[in-house]
């Protein structure tokens, strides 16, 4: 650490205005400002004193995502592996190194596509605009590539990616201000953009053989099938085909536990979009007019990216509802809506990433409504009334 | 004489009716999927607006102000339903692209809007001129529109295919987005972006 500090402080003057590298101090001020606490502290105006920054926070959900993510990268091996038949379905531990070797590799493309392109927009724009780089892509740059398959191409990721920083949040201000998830505008431009390559029974397991069917559990019981064809235990685990980071219901839970010990992410939104999905589960469960309303209601959120989504995307403090009430109902609606796109509407079979986006949409409009709720409740009891 | 060319040169920038007065939305998203209907479109509401707003200034003191509205829309019905029969005579497939959208430049804000705004108090050889303006830039957006969609939505150019047979034996895809009118509306938010960031004094303070 001190090696680094060190460093860093030589190169300072440098990048002070005057330096001959001034015109890279955006990127010398992320770098420096990630590692250490600035020595600039706030000199008028009250403020709070506290440990965590932005970065700080950051940092924490970039942990609660390893779980999902070192998962995803053995179940990628796994996958690959199980369909060429070099290993029996069951047989978890065999090939433990060749497994994970084979994710890590197949993943560490996608991080850096993702990293490389979606910093570089950012420094331009920090440059362009005059203040520093932003922490708020480290976790999107993470994000993006859990929610793709694994064979996506690369030149796709980085047009999505660049789509995303660029249309998603930087037009409307960059981080903090941005009214949608940027990493799921990255996604639903690639399902949008490029459907053959992001859905269908062929893309989720990387280099699979040909013979060997790959569709996710989603696929499966869009296709009519009476329940999906692995168990609940390896779903739950998250031996089965899908987006990187998405299978393991368990490393999943994982990070929503640091991220909810932590405080950083919202424990009412994540219930409530539970609540909201079990709700819609049992309606369809009432109506039964088909093998996929017929399917318990918890498989929901066993299958596709649910958890996911639930754990990691609906609970973005930037673009969730901000009050309390708000959350509630921001959180029960994206539930609802994620099963109903999901069971009602073949042609999105994931309806988790339609469901959150659009929700995102509507939450200044929530908020909107439980602040002027407040407004009047209180009023009233103030004897204020003035009819408005 | 300046003057006169300023009624022509203002619209196609600093007073396009749809970057900066966003009017006309709904068909430049809807009829931009490939070129040839876009410029065809884009030639359409050009003729209208051009022919209704020479109608309608040589009859701008013979129309009571009360009934205007209901004036001006005969006369445009007028103009569309001649440009509608033009289209299917001679390039029926392209009305048969464009179908309904043709008959609805009736209700194309920049229309009814340039009627209002101009024809009603000028004489008729600047609103020939204001017409012919605001008609092009109607078609320069739309060209603009078109041109990307059909490029980088279905590789090709007014129907012959551009992109070469090496990039999709490299791996290129052609884009889904690109041909659906949520893409336009982004497309046309990029041009009012790049437009204003040309433009300072356009900015909204």
């Amino acid at each position: 650490m001190k090696f680094i500090k060190n460093t860093l402080d030589k190169m300072r003057p440098s990048f002070e205005k005057g330096g001959k590298l001034h015109a890279f101090h955006s990127l010398f001020d992320a770098i420096d400002t990630l590692m250490f606490v600035p020595a600039t502290t706030t000199t008028k105006g009250c403020h709070i004193r506290d440990a965590v920054d932005n970065k700080r926070t950051m940092i924490t959900v970039f942990i609660a995502l390893l779980p999902a993510l070192l998962f995803g990268m053995y179940n990628i091996g796994y996958q690959h592996y199980l369909s060429i038949g070099d290993i029996v379905a069951g047989d978890y531990c065999a090939n433990f190194w060749n497994n994970f070797g084979y994710g890590f590799l197949k993943v560490l493309p996608l991080l850096l596509v993702s990293y490389i392109v979606g910093l570089g927009i950012e420094v331009i724009f920090a440059q362009i605009r005059g203040h520093e780089v932003s922490e708020g892509y480290f976790v999107t740059g993470l994000l993006i590539p859990m929610i793709c398959p694994p064979d996506v191409p690369l030149w796709q990721l980085a047009l999505a990616v660049a789509f995303a920083v660029i249309i998603g949040k930087e037009v409307f201000g960059g981080t903090g201000y941005n009214f949608l998830n940027p990493a799921l505008v990255a996604r639903a431009f690639l399902f949008f953009s490029y459907p053959i390559q992001m859905s269908g029974d062929t893309v989720w397991i990387a280099e699979k053989a040909d013979a060997y069917s790959g569709a996710t559990p989603l696929g499966e019981m869009i296709a009519g099938a009476q329940l999906p064809s692995a168990s609940i235990m390896d779903m739950f685990v998250g031996f089965m085909p899908g987006c990187v980071g998405e299978t393991s219901v368990i490393a999943i839970l994982i990070g929503a536990l640091i991220l909810l010990l932590s405080g950083v992410a919202s424990w009412r939104v994540m219930l409530s979009v539970f609540a909201g999905g079990a709700v819609m589960g049992l309606i369809f469960n009432a109506v039964g007019a088909n093998d996929y309303m017929n399917m318990p209601f918890y498989y929901h959120y066993l299958i596709g990216g649910f958890m996911f989504g639930a754990v990691f995307m609906a609970t973005d403090p930037v673009t969730a509802a901000h009050t309390n009430t708000g959350k509630y109902i921001y959180g029960f609606l994206i539930g609802i809506m994620a099963v109903l796109i999901r069971v009602v509407n073949p042609a999105y079979p994931e309806g988790m990433m339609l469901a959150i986006l659009l929700m995102n949409v509507f939450a200044p409009l929530i908020d909107y409504y439980v602040v002027d709720a407040n407004i009047r409740r209180r009023a009233k009891r103030a004897k204020l009334v003035n009819n408005k | 004489m300046a003057n006169m060319l300023k009624l022509i040169k203002n619209p196609l920038s600093k007073e396009n009716p749809i970057a900066v007065q966003v009017l006309g939305i709904c068909s430049a998203l809807a009829v931009t999927t490939q070129l040839k209907p876009a410029v065809v479109m884009a030639l359409s509401v050009t003729v209208v607006v051009v022919l209704s707003n020479v109608v309608v200034s040589l009859l701008r003191n013979t129309i009571p102000s009360r009934i205007r509205i209901i004036v001006q829309l005969v006369i445009v019905s007028l103009m569309v339903i001649l440009v509608d029969q033009f289209l299917k005579a001679f390039v029926y497939d392209v009305s048969k692209q464009l179908s309904v959208f043709v008959g609805l430049i009736i209700t194309n804000c920049i229309v009814m809007g340039r009627l209002e705004a101009f024809a009603l108090a000028n004489k008729p050889l600047p609103s020939l001129l204001d017409g012919i303006g605001n008609g092009l830039g109607y078609a320069v957006i739309l060209i603009i529109l078109g041109f990307i969609r059909e490029l980088f939505g279905q590789g090709s150019l007014w129907g012959y295919k551009i992109m070469p047979e090496s990039f999709f034996e490299a791996g290129y895809v052609n884009n889904g987005l690109m041909t659906m009118p949520a893409m336009a509306l982004i497309l046309v938010g990029i041009i009012i972006w790049v437009h204003r960031s040309r433009n300072e004094d356009l900015c909204e303070k």
